[in-house]
């Protein structure tokens, strides 16, 4: 009599599709996947913790490090939480190139999520050509804050500087192609009969198991969820500007794939409205309790220089309170909670990751499917493990 | 002109070591293994734009056929582990690159979980800094690590069994 049993099998977290350093312990039943348990924190670096060491101005630069694809998009989130903690007005000039950087950041996102997405499928060409359009929005990075990953450009009231010149054409040149170098993308993969028996009825949640998980972000809208924090709960000047939200239908990863696509299109919409809109002004809140002031002051004055050292130094202290603020990271709801006890530091920072709260739903998607198919639901949930582990 | 070539004009000389260094500096097979950051300016430098494999450099995804180790990112205490094992792995001769601050510090993650420098556990051949270091850097890196090889002593009498290979100090 014959007996059969299923199969423990680890996978991560050395393995080239799990972005990183994601541990999954699986049951197999033959190829069939009876039982997903995640295992994380090999990337477990104490951000949290850390935060409470730092004053407000110098947790930034450990924000860019969480989801490394996306530095504009935490930095902006961490900025808002203590903007709306302390207050502060942000010039117009500011929030406009924030939008401007946070989407090319999103397209940055997205690009990497491509690029990988379909490596892991065995699309290799797409690697090549997404990484090529990356570079192009590396180089506007290093061109305004002189890093290519790790900006670490905005400030506490504004930006750390106003941006060059020849930002305005760079960043111009590069949305008039980039539709183009997308409808490659398209070419190679839309119409593609591999991509689509890979894509087509993989990793299926309904919109309501969607939402319970607390998936946010593509991979909730691929559920036909028309949710968009953007939109709904509008920030940093995002009310004034028109795009589309696009949502899918069949929830499996074939649409969030067409949904990030469409994404990807609308940032660019995004950028050219905010290319239109840029006007010359300061690009610093005149807040001297908070801000730092303008570089030409602390070169040359000592009062300038007082000031500057006292900020580098000491911070400010914020109010008593808690704030939290949610901005629509590319990969979901990426939230900062930061509880204030008066100091110059915060007494806790809380971040909610999109990529840590969409991983639980690894299990719900990849249950009853084959290994080959769990590539492609952690391609299509595009984890980063910065922010899972933090 | 000056040079006499008694064995003709299609043959060159050298020493078997030369033969196997330039051979093992040209071929050099690193670990697909990112950790954090870092790992993303390492597959920006394989991609399109600066493209690793004109020096030879393919990406292997098994410690079994790579020669070199590119540690990229924070090691965390929970991570030292599986890094060694995946070291201990891979045939000698092997190199090990500690790419970034952290990989090389600790950088600015001085907490309870992460591992001050990966040269705490493996013996680091090239270290280069950065936040993550650009993909130029990590060429100029690899291109340190091939000098490196080249200089290496008994390269062939160790793949033959006669003695140990000597590595050079820089």
């Amino acid at each position: 009599m014959a007996t059969t049993e299923t199969m423990t099998l680890n996978m991560g977290p050395q393995h080239p599709s799990t972005h990183g350093v994601l541990r999954l312990v699986l049951e197999l039943d033959g190829e069939v996947i009876t039982k997903i348990t995640p295992h994380i924190g090999y990337l477990h670096r104490g951000v949290e913790k850390l935060s409470e060491h730092r004053t407000y101005h110098q947790i930034l630069p450990l924000t860019d490090r969480l989801d490394y694809l996306a530095p504009m998009s935490n930095n902006l989130g961490y900025i808002l939480a203590v903007e709306k903690l302390m207050a502060v007005e942000v010039p117009e000039r500011a929030e406009t190139i924030r939008v401007i950087m946070t989407e090319l950041t999103r397209l940055e996102s997205h690009l990497v999520w491509i690029a990988c997405h379909a490596l892991d499928i065995g699309a290799m060409t797409v690697f090549i050509y997404a990484f090529r359009e990356r570079e192009a929005i590396m180089e506007t990075y290093e061109l305004i804050s002189g890093a290519r990953m790790t900006s670490n450009f905005f400030r506490v009231g504004g930006l750390s500087q106003d941006v060059p010149d020849e930002f305005v054409r760079k960043v111009s040149d590069f949305i008039d192609s980039m539709p183009g170098y997308l409808d490659q993308y398209e070419g190679l993969l839309t119409t593609n009969p591999i991509w689509l028996k890979r894509t087509i009825g993989n990793g299926v949640i309904s919109a309501e198991d969607a939402i319970d998980f607390g998936i946010t972000g593509p991979a909730l809208r691929g559920s036909g969820v028309d949710w968009d924090l953007r939109r709904d709960n509008s920030y940093s000047g995002y009310e004034k500007y028109q795009f589309k939200v696009p949502v899918g239908e069949n929830c499996d990863t074939f649409d969030r794939y067409k949904v990030r696509l469409i994404e990807m299109r609308e940032a660019c919409k995004i950028v050219r409205q905010g290319l239109d809109r840029l006007k010359p002004g300061p690009v610093l809140a005149d807040n001297p309790q908070v801000c730092y002031p303008p570089k030409e002051n602390v070169y040359n004055s000592i009062e300038g220089l007082i000031h500057h050292f006292k900020i580098a130094s000491e911070g400010f202290p914020a109010p008593e309170g808690e704030v939290y603020q949610g901005v629509e990271a590319p990969k979901g709801e990426l939230g900062f909670y930061i509880v204030s006890d008066g100091g110059n530091k915060p007494q806790r920072l809380r971040i909610r990751p999109p990529s840590f709260v969409n991983l639980q739903a690894i299990e719900k998607m990849a249950k009853g499917a084959m290994i080959a198919d769990l590539v492609a639901v952690i391609g299509t949930l595009d984890i980063v493990l910065g922010e899972i582990d933090r | 002109m000056g040079v006499e070539n008694p064995l003709g004009e299609n043959i060159i000389t050298t020493s078997l070591d030369a033969l196997v260094n330039w051979s093992r500096k040209s071929s050099i097979w690193p670990m697909t293994f990112g950790l954090a950051c870092c790992a993303i300016e390492m597959m920006a430098t394989g991609a399109s734009h600066n493209d690793l494999d004109r020096f030879g450099i393919i990406f292997r995804a098994s410690p079994r056929q790579s020669d070199c180790i590119i540690i990229a990112g924070t090691v965390t205490k929970k991570m030292l582990p599986v890094i060694k094992t995946v070291y201990e792995q891979m045939p000698e001769p092997k190199w090990v690159i500690a790419m970034g601050a952290c990989a090389c510090s600790g950088g600015i993650f001085d907490t309870y979980s992460v591992v001050q420098g990966i040269d705490e556990a493996l013996p680091v051949d090239v270290y280069i800094p950065g936040c993550p270091p650009r993909p130029e850097a990590l060429l100029f890196g690899l291109m340190k690590l091939q000098d490196k090889i080249m200089k290496d002593k008994n390269s062939f009498g160790s793949a033959i069994g006669l003695g140990e290979r000597i590595a050079s100090a820089a």
